[in-house]
């Protein structure tokens, strides 16, 4: 088979199957248990550090 | 040593550039090139006269926002030249007169300004935004310093150059006729150049970054970053016909060029327009509002949603061509998947607000920020819409489309744009606040408003355009002449001039207000910032 059929059958078969079961796999690890935790953290994480990058004797959870 | 490695660099770039300049066969190459010998020899002095002397050391507590400052200047200054543009451009439409071909020569012909235009907001006015805010969002998102010193300098000054040699070149005739990817072989290498810079700064940054996670915002900064260089490079490949010319030649031909093109195109919009912005309104909008962001499982959702849609969706630029009809169908069904984790953005930019709707009442930065929202809300639905053959064979080529992208430019990007520069100035140039909040209600009403005549005095040109180009007679043949179109949509080319200007005014404004917020105040502490009560 020529390069661009070959190419075209892996497109339409594998890869789209294994793309699919990627996005899929994202969706369950976003509500995996114990995820509202982390996001709730991360989601809070743009309100610290302001003026100054964390660093020596400044926690990095400390409000900037 | 290094400053004498960077002398005889700028040195050698200084004199091939002029020995390039000096055997340039067309007059944009010539120009360009005489133009690198003066930024050349400009910095060789500029490096000359440091060369031996201490250098001040970088203070790795601090963050490292002067490149943050130059950027929003930049960003203001080519915002107001490329609003400038399209107003002029849209003046041309609607009094061709002003094309002054007799005087100018043809060099201001609409057919040059119009590039000049659409690079001039996208890259210039866009992509200054993106760079400046991508760079003061990675710093505070990761607690840490960028990374590689002065590199991000050389991305600042390297990005404006590439806009220089871009617009000139537009005007004296450098171009591949590829939308929105017009500029020429050599800027195209010099923009690659830049850009691979960029993704070093940033992706350096995160990885010494002081925080377990990494923001969603940088999520979608970094996937603009890469999926831009991606694109630039596959669908810039070119082979130039002389290494003293302006003209390339490219690799792919026909159809195969047409597709390239616009899963490029599209994916400017996607990855440019879109993903970059987003990362925007995920870090500017809960700041403004000082709430957390709505759902930050959405946020995920939403950023693989897209990445993994968005790609799929140019062919919709090509229906009825010689596309294969399976590849137009697939670019329409991405299409019109995209359009939910659009909404699901907006849905999550606008819900962030929940509890916190009154400060839209009195504050309005977040105002502008919502109505971004609003216009990403808008501008999603109409794109997918739009993308579905039948819709698309009534509004392709029309000035529907024009609306459309300027609905979702002047709407969702120009207005998250002007939120994030209110938020940014007063922080990076340690002001307590803006200098007057009524200027900044003047400026989005203007531009509100400006952009409402804009949308819908296109929607109606469109429509009509379309309705008028397949209109037959009895005996099958057609009613209208193209001539007999531009005379019908001489109001909306008028009225669409008039929404460009109030934009425009609204930008100038905006520009005067940062302007009087830095000069007119007091510094409102030390630039060293307090050590926090421990």
């Amino acid at each position: 088979m020529d390069t661009y059929g070959l190419m075209r059958q892996f497109a339409d078969s594998w890869a789209l199957l294994g793309l699919c079961l990627i996005f899929l796999g994202v969706l369950v690890w976003v509500w995996r248990p114990g995820a509202r935790k982390a996001h709730d953290a991360a989601a809070a994480s743009i309100f610290r550090n302001e003026t100054r990058p964390a660093g020596a004797g400044r926690d990095v959870r400390e409000r900037g | 040593m290094s400053d004498y490695v960077k002398l005889i660099l700028l040195g050698l770039v200084t004199l091939l550039a002029a020995i390039a300049a000096n055997y340039g066969r067309d007059a944009a190459y010539t120009v360009n090139m005489a133009i690198v010998m003066l930024c050349g020899a400009g910095l060789f002095i500029f490096y000359l006269r440091r060369t031996g002397e201490p250098r001040p050391a970088i203070d790795e507590t601090a963050y490292q926002d002067g490149v943050i400052r130059a950027g929003v200047i930049a960003t203001v200054f080519w915002g107001i030249v490329g609003f400038l543009v399209g107003v002029t451009i849209a003046a041309q439409l609607a009094w061709p007169a002003l094309n002054f071909s007799d005087a100018a020569q043809g060099y201001l012909n609409f057919g040059k300004l119009r590039p000049l235009h659409t690079s001039a907001v996208i890259f210039a006015f866009g992509g200054n935004a993106l760079i400046a805010t991508s760079f003061y969002v990675v710093q505070r998102t990761c607690a840490a310093r960028l990374w590689g010193g002065n590199a991000a300098w050389f991305v600042f000054w390297g990005y404006q150059l590439f806009i220089v040699l871009a617009a000139t070149g537009y005007i004296l005739g450098a171009t591949q006729s590829k939308e929105y990817a017009e500029p020429e072989w050599y800027v195209d290498w010099w923009l690659t150049l830049v850009w691979v810079v960029y993704l070093v700064v940033y992706l350096g940054t995160i990885l010494r970054r002081r925080e377990p996670h990494i923001y969603v915002a940088n999520w979608f900064y970094l996937s603009f970053i890469v999926t831009i260089a991606l694109l630039h490079v596959i669908n810039n490949l070119s082979v130039p016909v002389s290494l003293f010319g302006a003209k390339s030649v490219q690799v792919f031909a026909g159809v195969q060029d047409a597709m390239t093109q616009w899963w490029y195109g599209h994916n400017a919009v996607g990855f440019f327009l879109t993903a970059g912005f987003l990362g925007m309104m995920y870090y500017f909008i809960p700041k403004q509002a000082e709430r957390p962001v709505y759902s930050y499982k959405l946020s995920i959702i939403h950023f693989w949603a897209l990445i993994f849609l968005y790609i799929w969706a140019g062919p919709h630029h090509l229906h009825y061509t010689a596309l294969p009809d399976w590849a137009s169908t697939l670019g329409m069904v991405f299409s019109i998947m995209l359009w939910m984790p659009s909404w699901g953005g907006m849905i999550n930019g606008l819900m962030t607000l929940s509890g916190a709707w009154d400060k839209l009442r009195t504050d309005p930065v977040l105002r502008m920020m919502v109505v971004a929202v609003g216009f990403y809300g808008m501008a999603t639905f109409e794109g997918p819409m739009m993308s579905i053959k039948a819709v698309n064979s009534l509004s392709h080529y029309t000035d529907w489309t024009i609306g459309h992208v300027h609905s979702g430019a002047l709407g969702w990007n120009g207005m998250i744009t002007f939120g994030a520069l209110y938020y940014l100035v007063p922080r990076l140039w340690g002001r307590a606040g803006l200098y007057s909040a009524q200027l900044v209600s003047w400026h989005f009403w203007l531009a509100t408003i400006g952009l409402v005549l804009y949308a819908s005095s296109m929607w109606v040109s469109g429509i009509m355009e379309g309705l008028m180009w397949r209109e037959v007679d009895d005996q099958g043949f057609l009613v209208n002449a193209f001539a007999d179109t531009v005379q019908a949509k001489y109001a909306m080319n008028v009225v669409r001039f008039l929404g460009g200007a109030a934009y425009l005014a609204g930008g100038v404004i905006m520009a005067w207000n940062l302007w009087a917020t830095v000069t007119r105040q007091d510094r409102a502490r030390p630039a060293a910032v307090t050590v926090p009560a421990e």
